[in-house]
């Protein structure tokens, strides 16, 4: 027998491919269920305080419509997730700690009915001081300390050691994936609620349910509808829309159709974490690094969501990729009466490695020196230990994707409209693939693996599709492991009655850590296949290298299995008569190990560079009284064709001994390099160092005044 | 009411306010074009209307009378083969998540057949009323390109 042609590596076509091109895809909202009634949610219109009454209009007829109340709640009253702080619904007489924050639920047959019984609802509140700044935020969700060699204070000798400081600033961001949040929930026999849903995590989802509504495992049913992208905005936050549609739909004793219209979705979900990160950093004459000192404070919002998590991946990135014998890093998330913001994209480690990237910039300008040179002084190498003691041991980009993205960036030339000035900037940073420390070995995600008895075989992961190509990559995987072709291979459904829990949809890990299961899986039965017929299945789970070790109690240790990294030049012309930045050319180098699918590879790199680009200039949300002011797609912008710049990606590979065939994680990775290096060119074109983005035309013009 | 819709004729009897958006996906099943917005901002409800992109959202459905209707299910070829800019949709990776897949297909659509002759900044300017946020538009803009060629 021959074996068929090796798969990874080559773009092969997407699997749902030709269903997304011809409309025929199914998303939540395009799925058609008999019966189905309308919800919604009634959110609070107040920052802070306690509900006093909830008044139903008897002018309505409450007959015509289900109202879910706190009271309504069979199990707990919690979003299950790390602490048990945020109610599904608060209740009368509860706290009210953030603007729309859910209180109310309706389902009706139709809309018009929906909006009439929502404008007979009115609830009266005791208000409370809410807190806003994050200076006088006095409820701490979590703090990180991590040292490295002595301490500041520690250090004997000081003596010709420059210290710069500086202190930065970075905003909130919404995902903004073109899908809204969505989910239809369906009471069956036995007591069972089916969830079909746009979501990444199937079993985030599922406990949830359970918790809430007291179900069994069994009981608790969630299906992964297609799901128009997600960038950690569809990490946490469904679990609240499928309880919510759960609960109405088990009061109602019919299924109901939860779907958010893009304005709720701005007002009420998730966004990027903010923050102020200041640095002290002390480096010799000769450019050697002394110490660094870092202060990081994120803003969690009103509730933990995952926040202490977001923290931790911040707090392990702050100090760059870079090597220096004196760390210490503090950081703390705090507690403020704004929305909840949760999993974006980068978690944490956009807004640090933000800071630590343009205190490279300042240092190098303080010594005169280039930047380009301090950090190829600074870079982890090979045999380097990181800020937690980690000692890298293998596949270490630093150089590579420098060399690359140096070699490939165009001569700027200058600009030939009068009033725009050119720049350039260049960022260096590095990604831990997969969950922090003992995450991955505390989780074991777990993949199931068949043998047909038609001769095909199937993969059965929670794993979801949400654009990046999980569908594709894990039969790549699994054809090239089993030496068969591509169409013998298939994926279960994304149903947690059919699939184990492979661990959520995030964090670079779906690659590496799931699609080396999917590898081994696939080896697994094709050698069972030489001495058992089909059809056979078997499981596997993760199992933590003995090589990884990992100090939960003093951070210290191998944080990550491994790290991806990026070298990203930015061009921008800056309009020195509006303050207008524009992005023109982007070159980025991304060491990811091996790119199993070159296509999807630079086309998940590059979605990230410009998410980056929108979060470092455009995209910028204004608060008032504790709600975002441009919470519509009218005001809240986001990067056009037209305003996004040439992107040119690079990829180098450089294999991860245990990834599979070598491939790290990168979808997070993107988010990184950009927002540093357009700050770093927008100094380049004018002089002037912002310190906060988005570097908005307003701060643009204000910073070029005040020089 | 009647209308075409991609190529073949719909009578409705409907309240003519209704949102097009709404009447094509729950009254004629074709749940191809989607709600981004709801506001004629993100282009993932676009259609095309006598052949112009216009957002569904934004158009009673009173107002396509007599005329002629082309959502993302009428794209593909008579034969029902992917057209040549699905196809190259596919093969340039310019479908990710795909929810605005769509109406970018139905925008590009358009630009290819008012010229073949487009460079990457005609095609950013004619794409520039459809949002994508996967993609960074790079292989879409590819993936039109290589239509004209």
């Amino acid at each position: 027998m021959c074996a068929a042609p090796l798969t990874v590596g080559r773009s092969v076509p997407r699997r749902e491919g030709a269903d997304k091109v011809t409309g025929r895809a199914r998303y939540t909202d395009d799925i058609t269920v008999p019966g189905a009634w309308y919800g919604r949610t009634i959110r609070s219109t107040i920052a802070r305080g306690a509900i006093r009454s909830i008044t139903q209009d008897t002018a309505f007829d409450w007959a015509r419509v289900v109202v879910v109340t706190a009271d309504d709640i069979p199990g707990d009253n919690v979003v299950q997730l790390i602490r048990d702080d945020q109610p599904v619904l608060a209740p009368k007489g509860g706290e009210i700690r953030h603007r729309e924050e859910p209180i109310l639920l309706l389902a009706a047959a139709d809309r018009d009915t929906l909006e009439e019984a929502t404008s007979h609802i009115r609830i009266e509140y005791d208000t409370a001081e809410p807190v806003f700044a994050l200076d006088q935020a006095t409820d701490v969700f979590s703090t990180v300390e991590i040292t490295k060699g002595e301490v500041v204070e520690g250090l004997k000798d000081l003596e010709g050691v420059e210290v710069v400081e500086r202190t930065f600033r970075v905003g909130l961001q919404e995902q903004l994936y073109i899908e809204p949040q969505g989910a239809i929930a369906i009471p069956e026999a036995g007591g069972t609620i089916r969830i079909i849903g746009s979501l990444q995590c199937p079993y985030y989802v599922h406990r949830a349910l359970k918790r809430a509504l007291k179900l069994t495992d069994q009981q608790a049913v969630v299906v992964q509808a297609e799901t128009g992208g997600g960038f950690g905005g569809k990490e946490e936050y469904p679990s609240i829309v499928a309880v919510h549609a759960a609960l109405l739909a088990r009061k109602a004793g019919r299924p109901i159709r939860l779907i958010y219209d893009r304005h709720e979705d701005l007002a009420a979900t998730t966004k990027r974490h903010p923050g102020v990160i200041r640095h002290r950093t002390g480096v010799k004459k000769d450019g050697t690094l002394v110490f660094q000192d870092i202060e990081i404070v994120l803003d969690g919002g009103a509730y933990c969501t995952l926040t202490p998590v977001v923290l931790s991946r911040a707090a392990i990135h702050a100090a760059g990729p870079y090597s220096c014998p004196n760390v210490r890093i503090r950081a703390r998330a705090v507690a403020t009466n704004t929305p909840p913001n949760g999993a974006f994209r980068g978690f944490g480690a956009p807004q640090s490695l933000f800071a630590a990237e343009l205190m490279v910039e300042h240092i190098a300008e303080r010594l005169g020196v280039s930047s380009v040179d301090l950090r190829r002084k600074w870079m982890l190498h090979l045999g380097d230990t990181t800020a937690t003691g980690q000692k890298l041991t293998e596949s270490v980009g630093s150089e590579m994707v420098m060399d690359a993205a140096l070699k490939a960036a165009p001569t700027v030339r200058p600009s030939d409209r009068p009033t725009v000035r050119r720049g350039r900037g260049l960022s260096l940073v590095f990604h831990g693939s997969g969950f922090t420390g003992s995450g991955e070995k505390k989780l074991q995600g777990t993949i199931g693996f068949e043998a047909l008895a038609d001769g095909t075989f199937r993969i059965l992961t929670a794993s979801t599709e949400i654009g990046q190509g999980t569908k594709t990559i894990f039969c790549q995987l699994a054809a090239d492991a089993l030496g068969v072709g591509l169409d013998m291979v298939a994926l279960a459904p994304q149903d947690t009655s059919l699939v184990p829990d492979s661990g959520p949809t995030v964090a670079s890990r779906t690659a590496m850590i799931v699609g080396r299961l999917v590898q081994e899986a696939a080896t697994e039965i094709k050698e069972k296949l030489k001495r058992e017929k089909a059809p056979l299945r078997l499981e596997k789970s993760y199992i933590q290298p003995d090589a990884i070790h990992w100090d939960e109690t003093t951070y210290r240790g191998d944080a990550y299995p491994v790290y991806a990294w990026a070298c990203t030049i930015a061009d921008v012309d800056v309009d020195m008569t509006t303050g207008e930045v524009r992005v023109t050319d982007l070159v980025t180098a991304v060491d990811c190990g091996k790119a199993l699918h070159p296509v999807m590879a630079e086309g998940q790199i590059e979605g990230g560079c410009l998410q980056a680009v929108g979060w470092a200039t455009i995209e910028e949300i204004k608060m008032k009284d504790g709600g975002y002011q441009n919470d519509r797609l009218a005001t809240y912008l986001i990067p056009t064709a037209l305003d996004a710049p040439r992107i040119r990606t690079i990829l180098v590979e450089n294999p991860y001994s245990r990834g599979p065939f070598g491939a790290k994680g990168i979808g997070e990775l993107p988010m990184d390099g950009p927002a540093p290096a357009i700050i770093a060119a927008i100094h380049d074109a004018t002089g002037v160092w912002l310190d906060e983005i988005p570097a908005t035309p307003e701060k643009v013009l204000a910073a070029c005044a005040s020089r | 009411m009647r209308f075409t819709l991609n190529g073949r004729t719909v009578s409705l009897d409907v309240v003519g306010t209704r949102r097009l958006l709404d009447v094509l996906r729950e009254d004629l099943g074709a749940t191809g074009t989607k709600e981004g917005c709801g506001e004629g901002e993100c282009g993932a409800c676009s259609v095309l209307i006598d052949g112009e992109v216009v957002d569904s959202c934004l158009v009673a459905v009173g107002q396509v009378e007599g005329r002629d209707v082309v959502t993302v299910e009428g794209l593909a070829l008579q034969d029902g083969k992917l057209s040549r800019l699905q196809q190259a949709f596919i093969e340039h990776g310019a479908a990710q998540c795909g929810i605005c897949t769509p109406g970018m297909l139905l925008a590009a659509h358009v630009l290819l057949e008012q010229s073949r002759r487009l460079t990457a900044d005609d095609v950013r300017e004619g794409l520039a009323g459809n949002l994508c946020r996967c993609t960074g538009y790079t292989k879409i803009i590819d993936a039109v390109l290589s239509c004209t060629k």
